[in-house]
């Protein structure tokens, strides 16, 4: 179970990109640039080998750091939802680190060269509060993990110091701390009610009373203000649609993802036979989230405000997996639990290659209107081929890593007699559909007249489409690797 | 009625205007002190979990105590952010609310270039 060798690596996989960002923040200019993107290739090493290790193991591995086992220490523990996560946080910010070479190359101190010092320092900063989300056991790690999520996140979206980005920022900010101070109230209560916060020590010891579905209900609450779920949406797409590519990939890929990962955790570890109720409430708004999203998605204007709503609603799908999980049937909550995963991860993939793609076609037109985008796939084509990948996973078209999600989802709904969740499955890939066309068949439209569109860097287009290879690549993989997802799966009595 | 209850009642209280604070003030300036005192709340539940989780001879369970001291830092790092980007609202836009920008000017017609 506590093996050092793999426990190390967990260690490591914090340490290491906090260690950078420490050494980036000192050193500056190039240095700083280097450093940074040696650490994330080094990171995307560690999270592979995690990936290995629990594969191997089949079973969790665990560390409880300094030798110390809960309640005194703190446990890390790495299943495979953490490595899934961790995998692909590393190479969503690897592309993100090659992606940067060109975007954020200026070592000096004017305005473009604090914006690039700022960069690679929040890069492995990012990396790091990212483990500690997908590692921690203990509900106040997480709580220190979604602060540094926000803090970071908040960080990389006003980057440009653009005037009008500081108040769909300044109101992002306020909707993260509400969150998360209801988190920690939750985690008051938990303190209060049971003496520990360590997840381990009080799965399965939690009683259904008042206390305990309060604290549960405030923690929930808390969660979905941070991942904007439906109702409390409205902050997102302005704060992701108006940051720069970069931040608006990690931001739309991951950043949400982490709160994800903390919500399942409560649910699934820590609640007391989690209520049935309210998981059809959480699918219900989920529901609600696909259908609006999508809708106003369809009706953007702008480029990459479109694809923010699309992130709105692409979050939605990661809710319905809740009340499937929780039908009693084996099978199909299994299904549903990889449907889960694989959204998340494809999503994070897809989403990450569309927002950078869309900065690379805003830089090389000039233009960021859908209706202009007119010429886009002569100037950029590898840009343009991203998106429509990319949005090829979202809608759920096999055999990308979207359609196996969406899939699994399906046949969990369908086995479960829920069958009203496919309609909106169904209904949210028609709409995505509608919206990724709009993208491409305006990028495929001839260019006007005159136009004299930038070249951008090979690296960056490169970049790009990988991830968004990668997110359609997700949907081949031999079932041995998905069962990975499997591993420390919790067992769910309704 | 014990002597914590008073402690508990007031981290309820405070914990109650903070959320009103954040959610009712339009100024930016007020949410941010309201977010200091919902936290403020909040780290005397914690206290309040504290003195009630106690071991027998200890005054105190020395956890929680752990515990508000990080939060205290996050909520002070947490303040700092807010306000440096208040600040720079105000000095690039002079605004002090996050009220949507009045409209432009409508210009119906002509299709926006």
């Amino acid at each position: 179970m506590t093996g050092t060798l793999s426990g190390a690596l967990l260690v490591l996989a914090i340490a290491l990109p906090l260690g950078a960002t420490l050494l980036a923040f000192v050193l500056g200019g190039q240095a700083a640039s280097r450093v940074a993107r040696g650490a994330l290739w080094l990171w995307l090493a560690l999270a592979v080998a995690i990936v290995a290790a629990v594969i191997k193991q089949g079973e969790p591995i665990s560390y409880h750091i300094g030798g110390f086992a809960p309640p005194i220490g703190i446990a890390l523990a790495a299943d495979g939802l953490a490595a899934a996560m961790l995998l692909a946080a590393a190479i969503i910010l690897v592309a993100a680190g090659l992606f940067g070479r060109a975007a954020y190359p200026a070592p000096s101190w004017d305005k473009g060269g604090r914006a690039a010092y700022a960069y690679w320092c929040l890069l492995p900063a990012l990396a790091a509060s990212l483990a500690v989300a997908f590692l921690a056991r203990d509900l106040f790690s997480l709580f220190v993990a979604l602060e540094m999520l926000t803090f970071t996140a908040l960080a990389l979206a006003c980057l440009d110091g653009r005037p009008s980005q500081f108040k769909a920022e300044l109101r992002y900010l306020l909707f993260a701390l509400l969150g998360s101070v209801l988190y920690l109230l939750g985690c008051a209560l938990f303190y209060g009610a049971y003496g520990t916060l360590d997840i381990g020590l009080l799965a399965g010891n939690t009683r259904a009373d008042a206390p305990t579905r309060l604290a549960g209900a405030l923690m929930t609450v808390g969660l979905l203000a941070k991942m904007a779920v439906f109702p409390l949406h409205l902050w997102l797409p302005p704060a992701h649609a108006g940051a720069p590519p970069a931040g608006s990939a990690l931001l739309s890929g991951l950043v949400v993802k982490g709160a994800f990962v903390l919500l399942v955790r409560l649910w699934f570890w820590v609640l007391p036979g989690p209520p049935v109720a309210g998981a059809e409430l959480l699918a219900t708004l989920g529901a609600a989230a696909i259908l609006v999203g999508s809708v106003v998605a369809l009706r953007q204007e702008k480029l990459k405000a479109l694809i923010a709503y699309s992130t709105v609603a692409q979050i939605g799908y990661l809710f319905l997996m809740f009340p499937l999980l929780m039908a009693g049937d084996p099978d199909a909550a299994t299904r549903a639990w990889m449907g889960g995963m694989l959204q998340a991860t494809s999503h994070a993939l897809a989403k990450a290659a569309m927002f950078l793609a869309a900065g690379l076609i805003v830089q090389s037109i000039g233009e960021d209107r859908v209706a202009g985008l007119c010429g886009a796939a002569r100037a950029t084509p590898f840009s343009v081929l991203a998106i429509a990948i990319g949005g090829l996973s979202l809608m759920g078209v096999p055999p990308s890593g979207g359609f196996t999600a969406k899939w699994m989802l399906l046949r969990a709904s369908m086995d479960t007699g829920q069958w009203w969740w496919s309609l909106v499955i169904l209904t949210g890939g028609l709409l995505t559909g509608g919206y990724v066309y709009r993208l491409v068949a305006a990028a495929l439209a001839p260019a006007p007249a005159g136009a004299a569109p930038r070249p951008v860097p090979r690296i960056q287009e490169g970049a790009v489409l990988v991830l968004a290879l990668l997110s359609m690549v997700l949907g081949l993989l031999p079932l041995s690797m998905l069962g990975m997802a499997q591993i420390g799966q919790p067992v769910i009595t309704p | 009625m014990n002597a914590i209850t008073p402690f508990a009642l007031a981290a309820a209280g405070l914990v109650g205007l903070g959320l009103y604070g954040m959610l009712a003030q339009s100024s930016v300036l007020r949410k941010v002190i309201a977010f200091n005192l919902l936290g403020i709340g909040v780290f005397l539940v914690f206290g309040v979990a504290a003195r009630r989780g106690a071991a027998a001879g200890l005054p105190a369970d020395p956890v929680p105590q752990a515990m508000v001291i990080t939060g205290l830092v996050v909520a002070f790092a947490a303040t700092a952010l807010a306000l440096v980007l208040t600040l720079r609202l105000h000095q690039t836009i002079g605004a002090v609310t996050l009220a949507e920008d009045p409209a432009p000017p409508a210009n119906p017609g002509t299709p926006p270039e």
